[in-house]
């Protein structure tokens, strides 16, 4: 029987690789899981409440998105619309030509990833630096991130020594303080000869036309310290209607992602530099990003972009341990991925199509979701979906057969008694792929068919 | 996951829903179900024309398939009293998942209100009956695995209150509890490699917690779980927590 990609994926992962994505996700869910019943009598409520507030903003961005555009424009900042991946890439680079600029710096953010923004400009000439430590890890190695937050999560530091040796930055030294110091070191000078500094944002208030950027390294902030322009590449589903629901939104995001009760490092970015202050990027952009949003909203899973991509369900999700983010074959990998990434395609979802089949169901990622996004019953639409379609999908076996015997009681009695030569069979002769398959790992119960039943009929009688 | 507004329940007739796997493997989580609700005063009815709850193709995508079986399991539990399941994720199945394949069917109401009088058997006795304690006696360290479906719902703290409460049984806790045991249906059949080492973790840790056997509520997993320990030739004691029930109070009057 032939099994799916994903599982094929995680048979083929190095045990070192494993380890280390497994170990990171485990201590990354049990710390939140400390945090949060720690310092919250009732963490689900928050949950409950913030899921309705962004699912509030999606049933709603009509009306949001003319807001929030609106309040930017009044605060000086320059908005830019972008449908597509590559209109959000047109709108950095033709951002940059109009300054001349040849360099920028960039903090973390997801959808420059889903844009394919660093190929983007380097075609065109353009350096573009990741800043993010985990970030610039992935970019010396030409490699991808492999979770939302934790992009080297499967990584150890010996390999990273080994990246920052083969590309001139020190002696091999697998200490992370040194490996830290060193990048640090390089990326201080690229901040101060770059032009433009490139964030995402993890909140977009509409009230107020404020950006939030949270990080832990610092390094959003020298990018718009150095910087004399700032671009913010900013997904339509970021938006939160009110400055006050930050106080939610941050407290679970920071506790959801990283286990912390506050990110180290909270921008609140309001508009470019005004008259008689010091600091601050001259000129500011926003690049609002549908680039599928709009076609996900059009569906029935539309719930997925409450995501504010903390990556918790990627921690706990126990196929995610086992398989790594690479097995998603998708900028957004684990339970969030396989929902997300196949829905942002739009008419390509069946190349995407089997992602959602990579769950055993057991909601693990709805119980942890900070936005309280109901995982499982969206891998099973889109299931349902892939099945409507047509799409084949190895190792599920057809139902129809099944359907009909169990809707027909006489004929389902029947196959109770007549399974009872399965006993009698070797393995390899047993006629139903799915029990053969199943018996290469498992032994099987012996079959037991009809005896429950006489068993009562003779009890009652 | 569990419906709201479940209907309270009133009378001591149940419906037994016995679960596709018992029927057909498990006779004897089954039977002890029957002689569990029986020792309750309960009077158990068993509608002959049950099949299956339809999780499989429900799970398996193909939804289609999955409603006309669960349109002849409404039609087949079809008096009002309680339906009772020894399966905390066929109970899920008719609770929530039934529910939202259902959706846009015009029949969804009689869907639903299958789904508000199902229960889980632990669920039902503890919530539903108001019954919190378990008589008898059994000698054993017990490891419970509380199974995946039952999140969200009452089955798992009802199943460890009854348990807790039968002298000499004595619960362990294991690491990593809340992980899933990797059976997931045909998830097992089509992620052999993750199932197997999902289910590889979860007997790592219950071996370490040194119990004299575990205990679900879901013979789905326990099938997962005690098959793989079996092939690997290191046999695990596993039981249906009907089954503790059961055996705990035989020879009670």
């Amino acid at each position: 029987m032939r099994t799916q990609p994903i599982d094929r994926a995680a048979a083929c992962l190095p045990k070192e690789t494993r380890a280390a994505v497994y170990d990171g996700a485990k201590a990354g869910h049990e710390k939140r899981t400390k945090l949060l019943f720690d310092h919250y009598a009732d963490p689900n409520r928050l949950r409950a409440l913030a899921g309705e507030v962004k699912q509030h903003v999606v049933e709603n961005l009509d009306r949001y998105l003319p807001a929030l555009e609106a309040k930017f424009l009044e605060n000086g900042v320059k908005v830019h619309w972008a449908s597509t991946a590559a209109e959000a890439c047109e709108a950095v680079h033709s951002i940059m030509r109009a300054r001349g600029a040849t360099r920028l710096v960039k903090a973390k953010t997801m959808v420059s990833e889903e844009i394919g923004l660093e190929g983007y400009l380097r075609e065109r000439g353009i350096e573009s630096l990741e800043t993010d430590l985990g970030e610039f890890i992935v970019q010396l190695d030409h490699d991808h991130p492999s979770h939302i937050i934790k992009p080297i999560i499967h990584k150890n530091r010996r390999q990273i020594a080994e990246t920052f040796e083969k590309n001139g930055l020190g002696a091999y030294d697998d200490e992370p303080g040194v490996i830290t110091r060193r990048a640090r070191q390089y990326l201080r000078h690229k901040y101060l000869e770059a032009d433009v500094g490139l964030t995402g944002a993890n909140f977009a208030v509409a009230e107020s036309g404020r950006i939030v950027v949270v990080t832990n390294e610092g390094n959003s902030r020298f990018c718009l310290a150095a910087t004399r322009c700032h671009i913010a590449l900013v997904g339509i589903e970021k938006i939160l209607p009110r400055d006050r629901d930050l106080a939610l939104f941050l407290n679970l995001i920071a506790r959801s992602g990283t286990a912390q009760q506050l990110t180290v490092y909270n921008e609140f970015i309001s508009g470019p530099r005004a008259p008689g202050q010091q600091d601050g990027p001259e000129e500011m952009h926003v690049v609002l990003v549908d680039n599928g949003r709009t076609d996900v909203l059009a569906t029935e899973c539309r719930d997925i972009l409450r995501c504010i991509r903390c990556g918790a369900c990627l921690n706990v999700c126990p196929v995610y341990r086992q398989a790594g983010g690479h097995a998603y074959r998708s900028v957004y990998p684990g339970p969030v991925g396989a929902v997300l990434s196949p829905l942002l395609l739009g008419k390509r979802f069946p190349e995407k199509a089997d992602l959602p089949k990579a769950s055993s169901l057991c909601g693990a990622c709805n119980e942890v979701c900070p936005v309280n996004i109901p995982i499982p019953d969206l891998l099973l639409r889109l299931r349902d979906r892939a099945h409507t379609e047509g799409l084949p999908s190895p190792g599920t076996p057809p139902m129809g057969a099944w359907a009909l015997l169990a809707t027909q009681p006489t004929a389902w009695k029947a196959a109770l008694l007549g399974g009872r030569m399965l006993n009698h069979l070797p393995t390899g002769l047993i006629p139903v792929p799915a029990l053969r398959a199943w018996e290469s790992r498992h032994v099987l119960p012996r079959w037991r068919g009809g005896e429950f039943r006489k068993w009562l009929k003779m009890r009652r009688q | 996951m569990l419906a709201a507004d479940r209907k309270p329940v009133a009378g001591k007739r149940v419906q037994l829903m016995v679960t596709c796997l018992c029927d057909a493997f498990h006779d004897d989580v089954a039977a002890a179900t029957v002689e569990v609700l029986e020792r309750l005063g309960c009077e158990v009815d068993f509608p002959e024309a049950q099949t299956c709850c339809g999780q499989p193709a429900f799970n398996g995508g193909d939804w289609h398939a999955s409603r006309k079986v669960v349109r002849h399991t409404v039609r087949t539990f079809s008096s009002g009293d309680p339906v009772v399941v020894p399966s905390g994720s066929c109970a899920a199945m008719m609770f929530h998942g039934a529910a939202l394949e259902f959706e846009h069917e015009p029949d969804l109401g009689d869907i639903v209100a299958l789904g508000r009088r199902t229960w889980e058997l632990g669920d039902f006795i503890v919530n539903g009956l108001g019954v919190r304690t378990w008589p008898g006696r059994f000698d054993a360290t017990i490891a419970l695995h509380r199974s995946c479906h039952t999140r969200g719902t009452g089955t798992g703290d009802a199943i460890a209150l009854l348990l807790s409460s039968i002298e000499g049984v004595r619960l362990v806790e294991f690491g990593e509890g809340e992980q899933c045991c990797g059976f997931g249906g045909t998830f097992s059949v089509a992620f052999p490699h993750i199932s197997g080492a999902m289910g590889e973790l979860k007997l790592e840790h219950v071996r370490a917690a040194h119990p004299d056997v575990l205990v679900s509520g879901d013979m789905s997993c326990l099938m997962h779980l005690g098959g793989i320990a079996a092939k690997d030739g290191t046999a695990l004691r596993t039981l249906h927590f009907a089954q503790v029930l059961r055996d705990a109070a035989a020879g009670l009057p």
